[in-house]
């Protein structure tokens, strides 16, 4: 799966959760840029995430995510290898 | 979707629809955008304000609740206290949660919240301290507000010590979570509590579904969000089935859904069904499992394209069918649409197409019926017949909170219903009919033992309802002890067996002589028997008792009370006043006047024979 794949199917479930069709998603983005991604819903994003992808994330994994990018690095990553 | 107003049906079809964690999520958001704090003008079920108490984080499974409630066509709204302030808020009465006043109430406890803190002291203790702490909780409730109380289980959470034989070393956290969901089933009953029972669905999905410690580490949440879903759906059945509002009847198709291959082509000896071959197993155990259904009360009905002749070979020849002819109360075989067979079979057994769920193989049918008849519930079946039950059961269609002795006579009286028809046939004079019957009302004010019958009443019958006020427990047993209220619980017998609590009138009492009929609802299934008018007569005399000399009936026009618009102007009332602009009518009747009307029923006072 390439950048733009994952980018579109993250930027469909933020379309989801937020209900929000204008959502614009860059590799920049972040949880400031979207009024409402706190950490109530940081976890609906990830356990959606996980359910899109079919993969699981570790603590660690989940805190080292500063940004939209770093999700699509790690979404690479363990979608390969799963 | 218009951005000006979405419709609450379409919302609810979306929800029936909705599949998945984020498409859950969406709808959740739509639902509070234009439902969320209001419910729809003219909803017929009561609306439901739930308070989720947990003693871990429960925020991320209150949108599960609300769309599990819309799947149901219930409006829910939530409040949750802050984390870990659920006491502090149920002791408070200034707190955010007395002002919500909830009429649900679910409790969620985690296990460290229930043991984590009795170290040192016996596991009954402990046992026994946990059972304390979740009683006081009920008992706040229910003194606070009344209304429905729902106990999630205990999550599993934390593992075993030993293995296989943990119930050796009986401290363990694994093995008191075990004992504290056994002990929970004998409190509710005890306490009048409704178990949500995740545990038992823990064991069908798996713990790792349901729990996962990284969110219990990160969140404190004891159940993952990617079960919220699943957790408001059985939320949901059992607040709709509270409600009175679990199906009634399920509707077979034949060939491939209760027997393998085609009737009316591979004939009695080609059809698969019965030992010895896998498929024809499955089939078995699917009638094994809709014969047990039918067994605790769910009717069963047949609707099949086929030659009447063919569909009933099996039952009546085939050596392996567990399902008798005189299982199903209705059975249809035809080359009609199925839609229409369907509107066929609510109306022989008196029903709601709201209270069928429809079972076919074939996709054709079911998306046919889905789109003529969006009220009928049509799951979706997987592809192996083997399936089919676990599937059924899942979706929890026919939820129930009691099993009343009516239910068991369920399928008797629907049986009964259709010898009175044949002889309705046979007899030409309406009169003889009746006479025939050898009808007997027995009546008395309400009482304890039906209680849950008369609140099923009051909330689900929507044909034959005057006013479709909707009560819950608590405020019926308020009306119960009212002296000024007369509650009459109306139960009609006759030469074919007992329908059962067929009628409900609660009259008020609001001065100067005059009675206001708050409640008058009817099972259609008895209409045109005279039943109307020996109800009447029987108001009119208990109320004489009471020193009225005035009824005064109402008739509030929904969706689905037509037939009863007349209902007042029937039986020798006068009208008030003009219609008002809600359409609402309201009409009197003197009692000094009143002639009793002349009926082929016998009307038996019971009030005292319990």
């Amino acid at each position: 799966m390439n950048d733009d794949e994952v980018l579109k199917e993250l930027t469909e479930i933020f379309h989801q959760i937020f209900d929000d069709d204008t959502i614009v998603l860059s590799r920049q983005t972040t949880a400031h840029d979207i009024a409402e991604w706190d950490s109530f819903n940081h976890i609906n994003i990830i356990i959606a995430i996980e359910i899109r992808f079919k993969i699981k994330f570790q603590i660690a994994e989940i805190e080292s995510l500063r940004n939209i990018g770093d999700a699509i690095d790690l979404i690479q990553k363990k979608y390969k290898a799963s | 979707m218009t951005e000006a107003t979405v419709d609450w049906q379409s919302l609810v079809l979306m929800a029936q629809s909705c599949s998945g964690f984020t498409d859950m999520l969406k709808l959740d958001r739509v639902l509070r955008k234009y439902y969320g704090t209001e419910p729809p003008e003219g909803l017929s079920s009561k609306p439901i304000t739930l308070a989720m108490l947990g003693s871990a984080s429960v925020e991320h499974l209150l949108a599960g609740l609300r769309v599990g409630a819309l799947k149901r066509g219930l409006w829910l709204s939530t409040y949750t206290p802050a984390y870990g302030q659920y006491l502090q808020e149920l002791f408070s009465p200034d707190s955010s949660l007395h002002t919500f006043k909830p009429n649900t109430t679910l409790f969620a406890f985690d296990v460290f919240h229930l043991f984590g803190i009795a170290m040192g002291i016996s596991p009954e203790a402990q046992l026994e301290a946990a059972c304390d702490k979740i009683r006081n909780a009920w008992h706040l409730a229910h003194k606070n507000f009344g209304g429905h109380i729902i106990q999630q289980t205990v999550v599993p959470q934390f593992p075993p010590l030993i293995g296989n034989n943990e119930h050796r070393l009986p401290g363990s956290l694994y093995w008191l979570t075990h004992r504290v969901n056994e002990r929970l089933r004998s409190m509710a009953d005890e306490e009048g509590v409704d178990l949500l029972a995740i545990d038992g669905r823990i064991m069908i999905d798996g713990l790792s579904n349901w729990f996962n410690p990284i969110l219990w580490h990160m969140a404190k949440q004891d159940i993952s969000p990617a079960v919220s879903p699943i957790y408001g759906d059985l939320a949901a059945h059992l607040i709709a089935a509270r409600q009175g509002r679990s199906y009634k009847c399920l509707v077979l198709d034949l060939d491939n859904t209760l027997w393998g291959g085609v009737i009316g082509d591979d004939g009695l000896e080609g059809i698969v069904l019965g030992q010895g071959n896998a498929q024809g197993e499955a089939y078995l155990a699917m009638q094994r499992y809709v014969k047990a259904l039918s067994e605790r009360g769910v009717i069963l009905a047949v609707c099949s394209k086929n030659d009447e002749a063919n569909a009933l070979l099996p039952f009546e020849q085939h050596p392996e069918m567990i399902l008798k002819r005189s299982d199903i109360a209705c059975f249809i075989a035809n080359w009609q649409d199925k839609a229409t067979n369907l509107r066929e079979i609510a109306h022989q057994l008196n029903i709601g197409l709201d209270s069928l769920v429809f079972v076919d193989d074939s996709l054709y049918e079911r998306n046919l019926v889905r789109r003529e008849l969006s009220m009928v519930a049509v799951p979706e079946l997987p592809e192996s017949p083997s399936q089919y039950p676990y599937f059924i059961a899942e979706q929890g269609y026919f939820e129930a909170l009691n099993i009343t002795p009516e239910d068991r006579e369920r399928s008797k009286q629907y049986q009964a219903n259709l010898k009175r028809e044949a002889l309705k046939l046979s007899i030409t004079n309406m009169d003889d009919y009746l006479r025939s019957l050898e009808m007997e009302l027995r009546w008395q004010v309400f009482h304890r033992t039906d209680l849950q019958r008369v609140v099923q009443l009051i909330n689900k019958t929507n044909q034959f309802n005057l006013t479709t006020r909707r009560y819950g427990e608590d405020e019926v047993l308020a009306l119960m002890t009212d002296p000024q209220s007369l509650t009459l619980q109306l139960r009609l017998i006759d030469r074919f067996g007992d329908n059962g609590i067929i009628g409900i009138v609660i009259g008020r009492s609001i001065g100067n002589g005059d009675m206001m009929i708050d409640t008058w609802l009817m099972s259609c299934r008895v209409l045109g028997r005279t039943v109307e008018q020996a109800t009447l007569n029987l108001v009119v005399s208990e109320a004489r008792c009471l020193g009225i000399q005035r009824l005064i009936g109402e008739y509030r026009p929904t969706d689905k009370n037509s037939m009863v618009r007349e209902h007042y102007s029937n039986l020798g009332f006068i009208p008030m006043e003009t219609a008002r602009e809600d359409g609402r009518t309201q009409w009197t009747l003197l009692l000094g006047d009143f002639q009793a009307y002349n009926t082929f029923i016998a009307v038996k006072d019971t009030t005292d024979e319990r």
